[in-house]
């Protein structure tokens, strides 16, 4: 919507051009486009026989932000948040400066294209993994800020979830300034868009929502009881009903605390392949902590089982072994 | 760098002024006097005319803001945006013009090499942050813009949620043109807040003119009498000029 043609008369690079930036003298041959985000067009080139993604836009401000953020990350050790960051330069294209940068380039689906492929019983473990890594951004210092399917990528062949886009990414404490209304708490009067970690963890829990709704619905009234309804209705999504509406209504502090619910959930689940849902009068939570307890028990029984199985097994082959020399 | 008053107008519109002064004069005047005009044209099953369109943006222009035309469905997110565009751009004249006064002459920010300019733009992001923000709405409420008036009090109300997540303060008054007696009519004095518009806004009447450049003359005389008024007050009132971009 913001974005504007000018750019896109600029800068409709064909594959075959090539891009030599002012300062580092970098020349990048542009292989094909890969998106175009709200502020930029990001296209899949190479440069010194690496393949990179470059991001570029006649925002210069926008894209010195965005770097400065991605700057930030790569100082987070083994973090899975942004792509990594190769180098910031300009492009002077007749007389007109265009900002880029290049980044690594992520190979792999969507998260909604994955979903669909794959199955919305997918999401549970996805957003796992998200959560995983917003607990060290937050830690950092960052709140993610618009987070939604559409700046996800589902990498293959490992299914890790990573980020792109890291452009709405605000310090804790400011405010946020790019966010998608489906995914903000503020279009659904369920929070202020100042940037705290219950800020992501709403947008995770909306993620969910649209990994089984995948048409979105706009906000009708009360947003929470319109929200709320929407669980309801999906059976598939019953279970995971305490736990959403904690996200949804900013009961969760910390990513860590959203995540072991949803571990014990996916526990919960596997345990029982066939249960039906709970009902959803009692507290689901409380139950699924009770049947872990029991369930890390019976696990360890068989693990031990396992250990003692394989040490026969290992003590009985040695023996045919020494059988086998005395033959000899 | 201390952090200073932003003052900006912004103009919700769907269409051409047809009375008085040239709105892009009085956003020029505006502009001049510290005051940064934006524009939105709010377009719903109909489409603004290229006359229309032209005069928005020589509004922005003139004004030294930012303009966008939308559809009514996004007009919470662009409202937003574009203050905070505006917010972006003002500081960095404000930061150029310190520039040339260290660096010398013509240098600005895209002067100097990538990481250099990534840190100027974090002494950007921290002053959009704790500024002081000031922004009088301008809303047109001329026939044509009947029924998008309840999706416009609701980006309104959109707006200063996201700028009340800011540290700095902020603060906020409305006015509708027509009035009822005259071309311009206050609705809602400064407040840092915006939730008493849900009560005004269903009860407001349209009119048939469009007298954009009063609107805007009017709007800039309010600032200036907020100004003295504070001035009496104390002599901290700092405030933004923007230098050459």
């Amino acid at each position: 919507m913001m974005m504007n043609n000018t750019l896109r008369d600029q800068c409709n690079l064909l594959p075959g051009s090539k891009i030599t930036g002012k300062w580092n003298k970098n020349t990048y041959t542009i292989i094909k486009e890969l998106g175009q985000g709200a502020n930029g067009i990001v296209y899949l080139a190479e440069s010194n026989n690496k393949r990179a993604a470059l991001k570029i836009s006649d925002n210069g401000v926008s894209i010195i932000s965005e770097m400065n953020i991605l700057k930030a990350f790569s100082k987070v050790q083994g973090s899975a948040l942004g792509p990594s960051l190769l180098e910031a330069d300009d492009w002077v294209k007749n007389k007109s400066i265009l900002s880029f940068y290049a980044m690594e380039y992520i190979i792999g689906d969507g998260f909604l294209e994955f979903i669909h492929r794959k199955g919305p019983s997918w999401t549970g473990v996805l957003m796992l993994q998200l959560l995983t890594s917003l607990v060290s951004l937050h830690k950092q210092g960052w709140v993610f800020g618009d987070l939604k399917p559409e700046n996800l990528i589902v990498t293959m062949p490992s299914c890790t979830i990573r980020c792109i886009d890291v452009g709405g990414t605000t310090l804790i404490g400011r405010s946020i300034k790019e966010f998608t209304e489906f995914f903000d708490r503020g279009y659904w009067g369920l929070g202020s868009r100042s940037a705290e970690p219950s800020y992501d963890l709403f947008a995770v829990a909306m993620i969910f929502i649209n990994a089984y709704y995948p048409v979105r619905f706009s906000k009708n009234g009360d947003g929470y009881k319109q929200l709320v309804e929407m669980i309801k209705q999906k059976k598939e999504l019953v279970p995971y009903r305490a736990f959403l509406q904690k996200a949804l209504s900013g009961a969760y502090n910390s990513a860590e605390e959203m995540r072991s619910d949803l571990v014990e959930i996916l526990q919960n689940q596997r345990k029982q392949p066939a249960a039906q849902t709970p009902s959803p009068q009692k507290a689901p939570v409380t139950r699924t902590r009770k049947h872990t307890k029991k369930r890390g028990r019976v696990q360890r029984r068989r693990g031990g089982l396992i250990e003692t199985m394989l040490l026969v097994s290992i003590v009985c082959f040695l023996y045919v072994l020494y059988i086998y020399g005395q033959f000899l | 760098m201390k952090p200073g008053t932003l003052r900006q107008i912004l103009l919700l519109t769907d269409g051409c002024s047809n009375q008085g002064t040239d709105p892009a004069f009085m956003a020029a005047r505006a502009h001049e006097q510290g005051i940064t005009v934006n524009v939105i044209g709010v377009m719903e099953n109909d489409v603004i005319d290229e006359k229309g369109m032209n005069e928005i943006q020589s509004i922005a222009r003139s004004g030294g803001g930012a303009s966008q035309i939308v559809y009514t469905q996004q007009l919470s997110q662009t409202v937003q945006m574009v203050t905070r565009k505006a917010m972006t751009q003002t500081i960095q004249g404000v930061i150029n013009r310190e520039l040339q006064q260290i660096l010398g002459d013509s240098t600005t920010m895209e002067d100097l090499p990538p990481d250099k300019r990534g840190e100027v733009m974090e002494v950007v992001d921290e002053l959009g942050e704790t500024s002081k923000l000031e922004v009088l709405i301008l809303v047109d409420t001329s026939a044509s813009m009947k029924h998008k008036l309840e999706i416009v009090k609701d980006s309104l109300l959109d707006l200063s949620l996201s700028m009340n997540a800011r540290q700095g303060d902020n603060q906020f008054s409305v006015f509708t043109f027509p009035g009822k007696k005259y071309d311009v009519e206050k609705l809602v004095d400064w407040t840092p807040k915006l939730e008493v518009l849900t009560k005004i806004f269903p009860k407001l009447t349209t009119g048939g003119i469009t007298p954009t450049g009063p609107a805007i003359e009017e709007a800039v005389a309010y600032f200036n009498k907020k100004r003295s008024l504070r001035g009496l007050l104390s002599n901290d009132d700092e405030q933004y000029f923007e230098g050459s971009m």
